[in-house]
């Protein structure tokens, strides 16, 4: 890890590890958790499609997350029915797109397991980009989205315009889904959305130390990943997975993280 | 500002409903200071009138005017109450601007917990107070002893008469002896259009 070689990787990702627990947290407030995983696999096929014509991941991969949000949020589609044909239209879209181009079968697995290891400055900088805004809206967005969703009729009553922050919610998640993606891979981005979330829900007594122990486990998480899976030579996508599904299980008492 | 009766809503002839219209037509005026009971049989309508004052209800007939810039907090019937959530009673508080005031001490011994591990009554009074304890100049309040056994009905009563010159309470029950506790008048809706 302490070579060049890795270290931009390492710092490429590092970002997200940061943000996406934070996300996780208000997503799960929402009941959205698995739109993430929807717009991951839309990121993903647009992701392959721009590669198709000669577009850089991480500039193809937006345009998938952001066409999704988009249709979340004007067609008003909050099911998890509109998220399940969401996963199903990307993965259908990755895979028919692999067999029918020159690129094949191994660059698919290559997005959709993860690249960590071969992303460059284009990918740092568009990561250290997006968090840098999520962390400037969060502090303007967090208590309006939990306000939201304990008196939703705070707004309307109120006559407060909301539609600005709800829209600028779901791009802000649509882009950090489709830059982890192309950066982590899909399944580590939806792992760090989904798992230091849930823990910090089952275990945190209150919101802020929620979102610090989320934090801490999405850091701590893709840090001991990243080291174990260059030690061992494994792939770092289901690396991280599993040690955030340890995490999990060793920080909850004995049959509290009951499903 | 407090105490000077000045009036924050007006319904002329007012009925309300969604496709149709549900409730009688409605007059009545709102000034601060007021605490307006609104009693009736299920179906009458309570409900809806207040949703057409929100604006999350229609308006069939009659006019409805409010204090431009009126700030204004609502207690459903059911306060949503997510099954698991890590949220302190207050940090529900803080976010929803309710600090202006001091809680009841009943209230203050629980606002450590995190919302999802309080009882049905405790939720009940953290939400009136989270629509009590801030700066709204007009407080909708539907139904608010839903889930409150005797004890939590009197803390209920005495959370809304509390700096109850600060602001106007419009009050939804069906339970006339409560509204008698808490309000200054009450307005009887019926079934008929």
């Amino acid at each position: 890890m302490s070579t060049d070689l890795f270290l931009l990787p390492f710092l490429a990702g590092l970002p997200l590890a940061l943000l996406l627990p934070l996300l996780g947290g208000l997503l799960r407030l929402r009941d959205e958790w698995l739109a993430t995983l929807g717009l991951a696999h839309l990121s993903t096929a647009s992701g392959l499609a721009g590669l198709a014509a000669g577009l850089p991941v991480v500039w193809g991969a937006p345009l998938g997350a952001l066409a999704g949000a988009l249709f979340k949020h004007f067609a008003g589609q909050r099911s998890n029915s509109a998220y399940g044909l969401m996963i199903l239209a990307g993965w259908a879209t990755t895979l028919l797109i692999a067999a029918n181009t020159a690129l094949g079968d191994a660059l698919a697995h290559g997005v959709v397991d993860g690249q960590l290891y071969f992303v460059g400055v284009r990918e740092a900088l568009a990561s250290a980009a997006i968090v840098l805004t999520g962390l400037l809206l969060l502090p303007w967005l967090t208590p309006r989205l939990i306000r939201a969703r304990l008196f939703p009729s705070h707004e309307t009553a109120n006559r407060l315009p909301a539609w600005h922050w709800h829209l600028s919610f779901d791009l802000l998640v649509a882009l950090a889904v489709a830059v982890a993606t192309a950066t982590l891979g899909l399944m580590a981005t939806f792992a760090l959305i989904f798992v230091p979330a849930w823990m910090a829900f089952r275990l945190a007594p209150d919101w802020r130390r929620g979102q610090a122990l989320a934090l801490g486990a999405g850091l701590g998480g893709y840090v001991a990943a990243f080291a174990l899976a260059l030690a061992l030579d494994q792939p770092f996508g289901p690396t991280l997975v599993a040690v955030l599904l340890i995490m999990a299980q060793l920080a909850a008492a004995p049959g509290k993280l009951d499903l | 500002m407090a105490g000077d009766g000045e009036t924050l809503l007006e319904l002329r002839s007012l009925v309300a409903g969604h496709q149709a219209p549900v409730t009688a037509p409605a007059s009545f005026s709102l000034a601060r200071g007021e605490t307006l009971g609104l009693l009736g049989p299920n179906g009458a309508g309570k409900s809806t009138l207040l949703g057409a004052i929100l604006g999350t209800a229609r308006i069939h007939a009659g006019e409805l005017w409010r204090l431009p810039g009126l700030r204004l907090r609502h207690l459903p019937q059911r306060p949503a109450r997510p099954a698991e959530l890590p949220l302190s009673g207050r940090e529900l508080l803080r976010h929803m601007d309710a600090c202006q005031l001091p809680p009841p001490p009943a209230l203050e011994n629980k606002l450590d917990s995190r919302i999802d591990r309080l009882s049905g009554g405790e939720y009940q009074l953290l939400c009136l107070w989270a629509c009590l304890g801030g700066d709204a100049d007009l407080v909708l309040l539907d139904e608010p002893t839903n889930n409150l056994d005797r004890r939590h009905t009197d803390l209920a009563a005495e959370e809304i008469n509390a700096e109850r010159q600060r602001r106007a309470c419009l009050v939804v029950s069906h339970d006339p002896a409560f509204l008698d506790r808490v309000c200054t008048r009450v307005l009887c809706l019926s079934h008929e259009h």
